[in-house]
């Protein structure tokens, strides 16, 4: 029931073309499937295993060691707050504490209508704009309280929903390689000789 | 062209202050279209590429060389250097991009991905043809939504136009430049655990020696990995010459680096600064970059290098950013992250915020690590909670030790009259993610032992032979 789409099993196939090993494209399937369903489901990680010619437990092993795939449903929104040091030398502990209380729900918990789950998260890469969020991996710098209270206004009311896509959704720019232009991914097996600029001569 | 005046910061790229000083990495973030082809195109963009592919590989790589293009990823090892420790004549051979910054403290890659990815791709451009390297992998943090996408546009953009794939700028190097994306593992940058994701696997660092995937690395091919900023000096570099950009910095630490300063000061920011000669003093205190601690208040310690190094305080100050004198002070220069704690500043509870994240972001591959990580937020917890007793001190150190035999590396201080103990740390783990959630403890009980002895009570030991007695 949750295996890929037809639509996504072409993006899949088209993601484990650029590989010259498919098991490379279990994590951007894993991030497929999640964008699917909003989690990853069995179904999807057997259906994912199929495609780089994995077992679905050696999927699941994969899976399992990163932080952002969700193997039972999140909220639509997933909340991480920053928690590391220089979010915490700015007040990251009293937003969480804040958050919680707005949200009604301890960190890890899901809001009953299914709209919020809140996290801890560890260093987001926005240091200096302490304390900072993610909202589905989209940013809010310098958050005070009543900024949380906003965002969170905005979001139940949909004003964001041109910014910030249901929780599943990363990027929303994909690569494509036209066909004409590609190279096209080789086993290494198959390569034994130098690249041909490698010839000692300048290649323009 | 418009020139920045000295403190400029841009609404589309907050937390960079831009600066009256020469800049490599980040001359086009004052324009807010500087993610275009269109933008990167008028201001000299794929001009180094070009100069690249109108001489032989061997002579571009030599060029990279002789510039001692320093790694910004945090060893500080030189890029022309590593793409030498390829094994001759082993093909294929790939360059795989650490795009996977999590070091806390730490983020210039994800500005730079964001803000210029044709900078970032016309790097990759290079560092493949010098080096020799048939395909190039992208790896970009999963948490970084806005990167992959700028990424993934900026390539799709170049693939139309014949800067990547099949014979580029109508030349006989050929090269695609795949976009992957990580989901959350620290660890994964570490290079061998960044290989071991790429490969679809779980992200725990492999087992050294080899100690340089340039030996085998991605399926078991000679593999370079180098960090974004490293890569984006690349196309400038390639414009102007070795000359000109070891003319910027010191001989030993050329051209700039991007750093991030934040925690308790005025004016917390990404400043592209000049390598080598910049110290942690200007850095701090001066006007032109983050101005002095916030509210007038005194500075009690910083982090120089990123969440791994250990704390310098204001003895220190005079370190310039050059490797070996902060390494000598007892640090390391890092990922270029330094966070600022001033006066008011809790040391054993910062010192928990970074174990906590080592601790979490264990991969369970070692032992001491996987143990001992967990340990010591267990115990610093407890101590910050003021339910620590002095033994649990001892316990800190004689786990830390464990993952780290000897003295640990940690700064000289005035105050107590420490000598310093240079870095780096001996280790009985694989990979740094052990040693770092021991190097924050280590500084805070070396650098201020009166907060931990006046957080924790004595324990009243009880003989055994008294309980024997009593039962």
């Amino acid at each position: 029931m949750a295996r890929l789409s037809e639509e996504n099993v072409r993006l899949a196939k088209e993601i484990v073309g650029r590989y010259p090993r498919a098991r490379s494209a279990t994590i951007p399937l894993l991030h497929l499937a999640q964008q699917q369903d909003g989690h990853v489901t069995n179904e999807a990680m057997a259906h994912i295993g199929e495609l780089v010619g994995a077992t679905s437990a050696e999927v699941y092993g994969t899976a399992s060691f990163y932080e952002m795939f969700k193997f039972e449903p999140v909220g639509k929104y997933l909340i991480n707050i920053c928690g590391t040091m220089s979010c915490a030398l700015m007040g990251a502990e009293d937003l969480m504490h804040h958050a919680e209380h707005r949200l009604g729900v301890k960190l890890g918990g899901t809001t009953d209508d299914g709209m919020f789950t809140l996290e801890r998260a560890e260093c987001q890469a926005a240091c200096t704009e302490a304390p900072c969020l993610q909202v589905n991996y989209r940013y809010r710098f310098r958050v005070t309280d009543a900024d949380f209270d906003s965002l969170v206004d905005d979001l139940k009311a949909g004003r964001l929903n041109d910014e910030i896509p249901a929780h599943g959704t990363v990027a929303r720019v994909r690569q494509h390689i036209p066909l004409d232009r590609g190279v096209g991914a080789v086993p290494p097996e198959d390569v034994t000789e130098a690249p041909a600029w490698m010839d000692g001569k300048a290649a323009l | 062209m418009n020139t920045p005046d000295s403190t400029n910061t841009y609404p589309h790229a907050p937390g960079f202050v831009a600066g009256d000083r020469p800049r490599i990495v980040t001359s086009r973030f004052e324009y807010s279209d500087s993610y275009t082809l269109q933008r990167y195109l008028a201001t000299d963009g794929y001009a180094g590429l070009r100069a690249a592919l109108g001489r032989p590989a061997n002579e571009v790589h030599d060029e990279v060389k002789s510039a001692t293009v320093l790694g910004r990823g945090g060893a500080g090892f030189p890029a022309g250097t590593k793409w030498g420790l390829t094994p001759q004549g082993v093909f294929p051979r790939y360059l795989v991009v650490n795009g996977d910054e999590s070091e806390p403290g730490t983020y210039k890659d994800r500005l730079l991905m964001e803000r210029d990815p044709h900078q970032l791709i016309e790097g990759c451009l290079i560092a493949c043809y010098a080096a020799g390297l048939s395909q190039c992998f992208l790896y970009i943090r999963g948490e970084m939504a806005l990167a992959q996408e700028r990424v993934a546009a900026a390539l799709n953009e170049a693939y139309a136009a014949g800067y990547v794939g099949k014979n580029i700028l109508g030349s006989k190097f050929s090269l695609d430049i795949v976009l992957h994306w990580g989901a959350g593992a620290y660890v994964v940058g570490e290079e061998t655990a960044l290989i071991e994701s790429l490969e679809g696997n779980r992200g725990m660092p492999r087992l050294k020696p080899p100690y340089f995937p340039a030996a085998i690395g991605l399926y078991g091919q000679p593999t370079i990995v180098n960090n974004v900023e490293t890569l984006a000096n690349l196309p400038w570099l390639m414009r102007n010459g070795a000359e000109a950009y070891t003319a910027i910095g010191t001989k030993t630490s050329p051209g700039t680096r991007m750093v991030a300063v934040s925690g308790h000061v005025k004016r917390p920011g990404v400043y592209e600064i000049i390598n080598g000669v910049t110290t942690f003093r200007d850095l701090i205190f001066n006007e032109e970059y983050c101005g002095g601690i916030r509210n007038g208040n005194k500075l009690k310690a910083f982090v120089p290098g990123g969440g791994s190094a250990p704390w310098f305080t204001e003895d220190q100050l005079d370190v310039a950013f050059e490797g070996p004198q902060a390494g000598a002070a007892g640090s390391m220069l890092g990922s270029g992250a330094v966070m600022v704690m001033d006066e008011t500043t809790d040391i054993p509870a910062a010192a928990l915020t970074l174990t906590r994240f080592y601790a979490h972001e264990s991969c369970g591959k070692c032992t001491p690590c996987r143990e001992g990580g967990t340990w010591l937020e267990r115990i610093l917890s407890r101590i910050v909670d003021g339910k620590g007793t002095d033994a649990d001190l001892a316990q800190l150190v004689e786990v830390g030790t464990s993952i780290c035999p000897g003295d640990f590396p940690h700064a000289s201080s005035k105050r107590l009259g420490l000598d310093a103990v240079p870095f780096p740390y001996k280790m009985n783990t694989i990979c740094f993610v052990g040693p770092s959630a021991y190097a924050p403890i280590n500084s805070a009980l070396v650098l201020f032992p009166e907060e931990f002895a006046a957080r924790v009570t004595k324990r009243n030991m009880i003989p055994v032979t008294a309980v024997g007695a009593a039962s």
